[in-house]
């Protein structure tokens, strides 16, 4: 994985200097709150319901074990034991102190880490597949680019005070696990009938309280004009993006309310424009040296099959369940990509412990080549693990609650922190994933049920990513009450579809039992081992409406 | 109110004009719609001339006339509307434009970096402490990724110049 | 018809480190929602909040804020599921927050 070098290093630590000196120009009453706040959250730093939280990026989910070691170090240290990791491939902590946040940012900084843009007008940490250099599939790495994309919008000049914040997602696989159809730029890796590879970009996607599916604005784009055609978008939305209403601010309303066609052009007006000006070019030295750094580890010659691991499937059925469900084919023979799943039943959606974080670092550097990654669904996942160590994993992954064997099913719930932590939220989420995971729970009937991703929001904002949920549910506040809205039908793949709401909306416990209703109903409906979005797609959903809240 | 001018306190030398105000004797700054109604008169001036530019407003319109204008004032009507930064770097970039270019309006001290990278040379800030911290400002940062009209080498440049150096 | 008004509290974040702060009838600054002042006017309310400016401007907290409270057989509590939360900890995390008398302190300096 990447590395710093003395300039990636330098810069880290120029910025934790400047935030240390904000905090005290604001603790010596040199700024106003209100002068603060843009300041903080550029920083990642908010202000929510019982304390400050602040949201440290992991970059396109890669992890050290050194560096998990330092999250949980700090979870420890300056925090109440715990980090809660996001739908954007964040760790939060909910408890820090302002003054202690800089200290906190500089053991970030001792492990190449940083809270830089992970909030505020600006472009955000850059996520991507969690799976990326593991999976068979791969077209290409995509995280050479993504550093590539992160370094170049560290500190834009131009393009930190952005109408609304902005999103850019990059996957290297047909299989599209990193949902760029719904970021502000999407971007998938594309092999060209001629056997080049380059970019398909996607833009104007996003979720909150207008859902929009990205439209294509480019089928291929050479590697080498990426940083400068993002150039051109950026510099089109900046320019005219709308800042008369922050909820139409997003480059997805500039894109939809332009037209496909007449964006495109403009984009390519200003590309072309750009030319001969000071574009952004990247000598391919420097592709070189980032792409280097994301070499495979060196892999063993291996049978693909390991005997002992065969074995122990055959005689447990927990361990064979988990290796049905958390264990995914690898690239090279004999080894195996390995999801940790930070969803207990019962527990609390990409919350882990200290030690839990501890311990996954600790198995990362035995078992994995050092790696680990973090996933937009609030999982982790070890990405290089010999099959023959898929027991011992196993047994400690186990002994430390991480062993779920519940990826991709019905407990595998996406939940933003909703009203127990946030200061934006309506209505909570955790307390209705937590139900759904208890009454869901039976190993058999989730695998029943198959493939199914639940996401929850606590309001309009959809960091749980409600919109694109197989069954999606948006908390919402109804005089002082929660109440919860049901959707159906999203989805965040490569065939991207936006939910359509159910219906009025139910009460917590009332919510439960819909959702209940509505597996029931699939159970009913469902022909040839269909998913549950394959059969809500064949029968739309209108017999759902009528189980749910009869004929008329 | 403080002027900053090439890193410097800066003695204020143009008068700010509405677009109602009779204009005064010397260097003024006009607002851009007037500068289009009244154009050759205030071009027939014999003082310096400036426009004030809103960040709807398009500074490629004043690209025939930017050789004879002194000051291109980009205003911040807001701190977080960040059209302007786009607009400094097309004046210098894409406009050739070799004047001042200032900063005026809701100006804040941790900007002034970014701003100066994009093409400001003039910053109008509203605490004078943020004018005494100006040196400070710009110091915070030592390496920059990005190329913009500053034209500092970037850390992509840097990396190269060292494998050069090195083969 | 116009609602009766209920009463208000007034709240804030301390500044230091963000914990939920309530103002108190002698004008100081109590991390318990029971030593909160209950306005019963909203004369008395926008008066506590004007008052309440000095302390923003002396930084010791940040936020303030005016919410209701339903007054009730074991004194007031606040109307809203965001000021109980707000008042007690996470729901989800009864050992955490002023419910489980630590919210000030973690970490290190806990230990």
């Amino acid at each position: 994985m990447y590395r710093y070098d003395e300039f990636d290093r330098t810069l880290v630590k120029e910025r934790v200097a400047q935030f240390r000196g904000q905090v005290a120009r604001r603790v010596a009453g040199e700024l106003t709150e209100d002068e603060f706040r843009p300041l903080r959250l550029m920083n990642g730093l908010y202000l929510q319901l019982h304390a400050y939280m602040l949201r440290v990026a992991v970059p396109y989910g890669t992890l050290s074990s050194r560096q998990m070691r330092m999250l949980a170090h700090i979870a420890r240290t300056y925090d109440k034991g715990y980090g809660h990791f996001t739908t954007r491939q964040n760790i939060q902590y909910n408890w820090p102190r302002l003054g202690e946040v800089p200290d906190i940012l500089d053991d970030l900084a001792s492990v190449e880490m940083h809270a830089i843009q992970t909030s505020g007008n600006c472009i955000r940490n850059v996520t991507s597949d969690q799976y990326a250099g593991a999976i068979a599939e791969e077209i290409e790495d995509p995280r050479p680019w993504a550093e590539l994309i992160r370094q170049w919008s560290t500190f834009h000049p131009e393009f930190s005070y952005l109408p609304r914040k902005f999103k850019i997602a990059v996957t290297g696989s047909p299989h599209d696990r990193a949902a760029v159809k719904v970021h502000d730029i999407g971007l998938d890796l594309v092999k060209s009938e001629a056997g080049e590879i380059g970019f398909r970009v996607h833009v104007g996607g996003g979720q909150g309280r207008t859902p929009m599916i990205a439209m294509t604005i480019r089928e291929f784009l050479p590697k080498a004009e990426l940083l400068a055609y993002l150039e051109a978008v950026m510099r089109t939305y900046n320019r005219l993006g709308r800042r008369d209403n922050l909820f139409k601010a997003r480059i997805k309303i500039l894109v939809h309310e332009t037209g496909q066609e007449k964006f495109r052009a403009m984009v390519d007006e200003e590309y072309a424009l750009m030319q001969g000006e000071s574009p952004i070019e990247v000598p391919p030295e420097e592709v070189a040296r980032i792409v280097a750094y994301f070499a495979p580890p060196a892999f063993e010659r291996l049978p693909d099959a390991d005997p002992a691991t065969d074995r122990l499937a055959a005689e447990d059925r927990d361990f064979a369940a988990w290796l049905r469900r958390n264990v995914k084919a690898h690239r090279a023979p004999g080894y195996a990509i390995v999801d940790i799943s930070l969803k207990p039943i019962g527990g609390v959606p990409g919350d882990a412990t200290a030690d839990q974080m501890d311990l996954v670092a600790d198995l990362a550097e035995t078992l994995s080549f050092d790696e680990l990654r973090v996933t937009h669904e609030q999982n982790l996942v070890l990405p290089h693990v010999r099959k023959r160590d898929l027991p011992e994993l196993w047994r400690r992954l186990k002994a430390a609650g991480l062993a779920t064997p519940n990826m991709g099913l019905a407990s595998d719930i996406i939940a933003c922190p909703g009203l127990d932590y946030c200061n934006l939220a309506n209505a909570r989420s955790i307390p209705i994933a937590q139900k759904l995971s208890e009454r869901l729970a039976d190993q058999a009937l989730q695998e029943d049920l198959g493939e199914l991703k639940i996401k929850i929001s606590g309001c309009i904002n959809a960091c749980g990513h409600h919109h694109v949920g197989h069954i999606g549910i948006l908390g919402v506040d109804r005089k002082g009450t929660e109440y919860y809205q049901i959707s159906l039908g999203g989805s965040a793949d490569e065939n991207t579809s936006l939910g359509e709401i159910l219906g009025p909306s139910f009460t917590e416990d009332d919510a439960v039992e819909v959702v209940d209703k509505i597996l029931g109903l699939y159970r009913e409906l469902r022909e040839n081992g269909e998913s549950f979005l394959q059969c809500y797609r064949r029968v739309g959903a209108r017999p759902f409406k009528e189980r749910i809240y009869g004929a008329h | 109110m403080a002027l900053i001018r090439h890193g410097l306190p800066a003695r204020e030398d143009f008068a700010a004009v509405g677009s109602e105000d009779a204009l005064p004797e010397g260097a003024v700054i006009v607002p851009f719609a007037r500068y289009r109604a009244e154009r050759e008169a205030l071009l027939a001036r014999n003082a310096p001339l400036g426009v004030r530019i809103e960040p709807g407003e398009r500074v490629e319109e004043l690209s025939d006339d930017l050789p004879r204008l002194a000051v291109i004032a980009l205003a911040f009507p807001q701190f977080k509307d960040g059209r302007a930064f786009s607009s400094a770097r097309l004046l210098r970039e894409r406009l050739g434009y070799k004047g001042e270019i200032r900063a005026v309006g809701n100006v804040l001290r941790d900007q002034i970096f970014f701003m100066s990278r994009v093409g400001f040379t003039a910053f109008e800030v509203e605490k004078d402490k943020d004018a005494a911290a100006f040196a400070e400002t710009m110091a915070e940062f030592s390496q920059v990724y990005q190329p913009s009209s500053d034209r500092r080498p970037t850390v992509l440049a840097l990396r190269q110049g060292a494998r050069m150096a090195a083969e | 018809m116009a609602k009766a008004e209920l009463p208000q509290a007034l709240t804030a974040n301390r500044l230091g480190d963000g914990e939920v702060v309530y103002r108190t009838p002698a004008g100081a600054w109590s991390a318990r929602f029971a030593e909160a002042a209950v306005f019963g006017t909203k004369a008395d309310a926008e008066k506590a909040l004007a008052d309440a400016e000095a302390d923003v401007a002396a930084r010791r907290v940040v936020a303030v804020y005016l919410f209701d409270v339903v007054p009730g057989p074991n004194g007031p509590s606040p109307r809203e599921t965001r000021e109980v939360i707000r008042a007690k900890g996470p729901t989800v995390r009864l050992d955490l927050g002023k419910q489980a008398g630590n919210s000030a302190e973690h970490g290190a300096r806990a230990s």
